[in-house]
């Protein structure tokens, strides 16, 4: 059953205890009591655009100047913003919107958190109660259509209910596997009195928090450990989600085991580490499929199995023992065939696996991955000449940052300079890369990093933006403007919806369709929104554009015109297995 | 194969969209659906009939558990239980064969619970097959109307499907759940400009 017990280094456990708020008791109006829950969850900046319903909150928040509201240009932005708040931190997210088109606008940011298990909370108003299922103005069954989308939600009928609402509401996005939490709020609802009452504790009774794993299990697991020969950890977000990135090399090292990661799980393990043999997956390098197809022992740890970073299922290593260690049971067995299921925290279960392990090594098996990488090296290397690629540009723009005291945030879009990102920029630590993994959300780029820069004033960000992608949500520019947040925007000019056409040109025989785009004039853009605009054309500009780019207090744009028809590799094409992953065009049948 | 799943929900609006939801979204099959409060005041039950091999009844479960109003579901399928289901159905005569009908009842054990000059509505509460070897031998006759409630299961003996801990809740946490949100029947209960 639930406790108030949470994995420590978890935001918001001050919320659950210690002395009640200082409004405990008083009578408020409902906004007077969202904003007090907000202030007393310490969930102050909230990234929101007004409407009829929610005046009467945006009208009590003059009076509550602890609480940040940020004005965004569109509700999408705002969960995007929410969401990379969430993930630069590790502390809850707040959107809000309003009814109807309002609530509408964030489906796709909500979705965005729920696949990559992100702590934000949405909140959004609704018409007030009497006209709720009369199709009255602005009026969309946020709940309903939210509800697959979320990890839980709420329609809240009564002001009195509002802090109870919230405090679970807040307890269910961050604790267990994280994830969004809707609250759905009627006009009226703001506007009646009740008691502020924050509840003492929160009790949930059909949601449980697995910590540590059972030790039976543990035992088990660790004795086919113990047995492999080739083994392998594919470690996921949920190491950089429960921060166990010590744990994991711990327990790496202990047990001498070469690391993968997943595209979300970049950073879990730094990779100047002798145990970090970098991404899988669809875009992972040759060397790491091929010791996940390998293996005799897979160990998943805080992932989902997903198809990006595993190829097809079926054909998955099938002889290999499989370990995977999820808080999310519902994970396990879903995707792939697990012997050996764990329930846990990776926080806790990590510990309780180093202490089963014997301490070992595989020299062997370590050399043939190292064996595997230097030979496949040409197809991970970023290329020389004289045309500017997305490659070049990534690699510069992470070693400009290499020395920084507090890490360079990397943002990205989604397709190729995504892919670029995550191969070339040397993400070795937790929450230094966000990205949009489940969802592949083009148009991330721009507002998540407008909420990473909110979430962290002092780091420098940088986002890789796709020039499609840019063009889906760039009016939060004006946000980052009125914010001062110096957000770098690095637009990866190749005049096409690159990864699409990358696969036209692969699998549709050079059958462009759609895919070619007549761009504005960026640099023209910057100066619309008055912000500093940079163009570069060669390679020979880069890092004086970035050095300008840093040197500048402000947020800038920066078009880079790479070249247009370059191909991401390796690559696992779509349907295929690992093991079957191609490294040039002439391998594509 | 068919998998009986019992499932203690919170009696909260939305509980039943969230259930159908998860099942339609992740494309598993359900045979049928039964809701109904329990003696516990808060708690409704689930009775859900399956169609899946093993592995998908497992992600069935782990899914179910995985809503946050579902505080626990069991797998009743290889258990003792009685499963039982009620069925109506109208069947098509007049005074000439309606004797031939009732017998046919008799030997099902259903009952005949209306009668007017060209029908009669008889009541089944019995297993699946029962109820389907019932529908058979009416066929004939012609069933005019047809209405199954779907199963309901529960476990024989003294044990019970039962969640753990009820005592956690505060008091104030108690009356939260308990009262919020739930709209009595009939006008909405909330007035405002
Ligand atoms: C919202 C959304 N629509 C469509 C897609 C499908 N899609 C995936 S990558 C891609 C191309 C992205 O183009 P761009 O942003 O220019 O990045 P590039 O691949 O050129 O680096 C598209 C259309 C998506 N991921 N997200
Ligand atoms: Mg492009």
């Amino acid at each position: 059953m639930t406790t108030t017990q949470r994995p420590p280094a978890r935001s918001h456990q001050h919320a659950h205890e210690g002395a009640p708020p200082e409004a405990q008791g008083r009578v408020l109006s409902g906004a007077d009591i969202l904003l007090e829950c907000l202030k007393h969850a310490r969930a102050t900046t909230v990234f929101g655009y007004p409407g009829g319903v929610v005046l009467p909150l945006y009208d009590r928040l003059p009076a509550h100047p602890e609480v940040r509201h940020i004005l965004v240009r569109h509700e999408q932005g705002g969960g995007h913003a929410a969401d990379a708040y969430a993930r630069a931190t590790g502390e809850l997210g707040v959107a809000l919107a309003t009814s109807g088109p309002g609530a509408t606008n964030l489906v796709t940011a909500v979705q965005n958190a729920m696949m990559d298990s992100v702590p934000v909370l949405f909140l959004t108003g609704n018409v007030a109660r009497n006209l709720i299922g009369r199709d009255g103005f602005q009026e969309a069954d946020a709940t309903g259509i939210l509800m697959p989308a979320v990890k839980h939600n709420y329609l809240v009928m009564r002001a009195q209910d509002l802090a109870p609402t919230f405090a679970e509401a807040i307890y269910l996005a961050t604790t267990g596997r994280p994830g969004p939490v809707h609250i759905d709020i009627p006009k009226d609802v703001f506007l009646e009195e009740a008691e502020f009452r924050w509840p003492e504790r929160v009790h949930v009774r059909g949601y449980q928090v697995p910590g540590a794993a059972d030790e039976d299990e543990i035992r088990a697991a660790a004795e086919a450990i113990d047995a492999a020969e080739r083994p392998i950890i594919l470690a996921g977000h949920g190491i950089v989600i429960s921060r166990a990135s010590e744990e994991l090399q711990a327990f790496a090292e202990r047990a001498g085991i070469p690391v993968l990661t997943t595209l979300l799980g970049l950073g879990g393990l730094d990779q100047r580490h002798a145990l970090s043999y970098g991404m899988m997956g669809m875009h992972g390098s040759y060397h790491a499929n091929m010791a996940a197809s390998n293996a005799d022992v897979i160990i998943g740890l805080g992932m989902r199995m997903d198809d990006r970073a595993l190829g097809r299922f079926a054909d998955l290593n099938p002889d290999a023992t499989v370990i995977h260690v999820d808080i999310d049971p519902a994970e396990h067995n879903k995707n792939i065939h697990t012997a050996f299921p764990i329930v846990g925290d990776v926080k806790e279960t990590l510990p309780q696996l180093t202490a089963a392990v014997r301490r070992a090594s595989h020299p062997e098996w370590v050399r043939w991955i190292d064996d595997l990488a230097r030979a496949h090296a040409a197809s991970l290397s970023v290329p020389e000449g004289p045309e500017l690629t997305v490659q070049f540009v990534v690699q510069q723009i992470a070693r400009a940052h290499a020395d920084d005291d507090e890490d360079a945030i990397i943002v990205t879009g989604v397709g190729q300079h995504q892919m670029w990102a995550a191969q070339h920029m040397n993400i070795s630590r937790p929450r230094q890369l966000i990205t949009s993994g489940g969802l592949g959300t083009m148009g991330f780029e721009v507002p998540a990093a407008l909420g990473a820069q909110v979430a962290r004033p002092g780091a420098s960000v940088w986002s890789i933006c796709g020039d499609g992608g840019f063009q889906m949500t760039f009016q939060e520019i004006a946000t980052m403007v009125d914010e001062q947040t110096p957000v770098k925007l690095a637009i990866m000019n190749n005049g096409y919806l690159g990864m699409v056409r990358q696969w036209q040109e692969l699998f549709y025989k050079d059958n462009y369709v759609a895919v070619s785009m007549s761009q504005p004039d960026f640099i023209k853009i910057a100066e619309a929104y008055g912000i500093k605009g940079i163009r570069v054309d060669e390679p020979g500009q880069v890092d004086e554009a970035i050095r300008e780019a840093d040197a500048h207090p402000g947020p800038v744009l920066l078009d880079f015109r790479v070249t247009a028809d370059d191909n991401v590799w390796p690559m696992v094409p779509a349907g295929a297995a690992l093991s079957e992953t191609v490294e040039s065009a002439d391998e594509v049948a | 194969m068919l998998h009986t799943v019992v499932a203690l929900v919170e009696d909260r609006p939305g509980v039943l969209n969230r259930v159908a939801s998860l099942f339609r979204r992740r494309g598993f099959n359900i045979e049928s659906l039964a809701v109904g409060t329990t003696h516990e005041d808060g708690i409704s039950r689930m009775t859900i009939i399956v169609d899946g091999h093993e592995g998908i009844v497992d992600q069935v479960e782990k899914q179910l558990m995985k809503l946050v109003d579902v505080i626990k579901v069991e797998d009743l399928t290889q258990t003792e239980a009685v499963n039982r289901e009620l069925a109506l159905i109208k069947v098509r005569c007049t005074a000439a064969n309606r004797r031939e009908v009732l017998e046919i009842a008799t030997v099902f054990r259903a009952q005949a619970v209306d009668l007017s000059p060209e029908s009669v509505i008889l009541q089944a509460v019995a297993q699946r097959d029962r109820v389907n070897g019932l529908l058979d031998n009416l066929r004939p006759y012609g069933v005019m109307e047809l209405m199954r409630t779907g199963r309901v299961s529960m476990r024989r003996g003294t044990e019970v499907t039962a969640y753990g801990d009820q005592n956690g809740e505060s008091e104030e946490m108690h009356r939260f759940h308990h009262e919020s949100g739930r709209l009595p029947e009939g006008e909405l209960p909330y007035v405002s400009d």
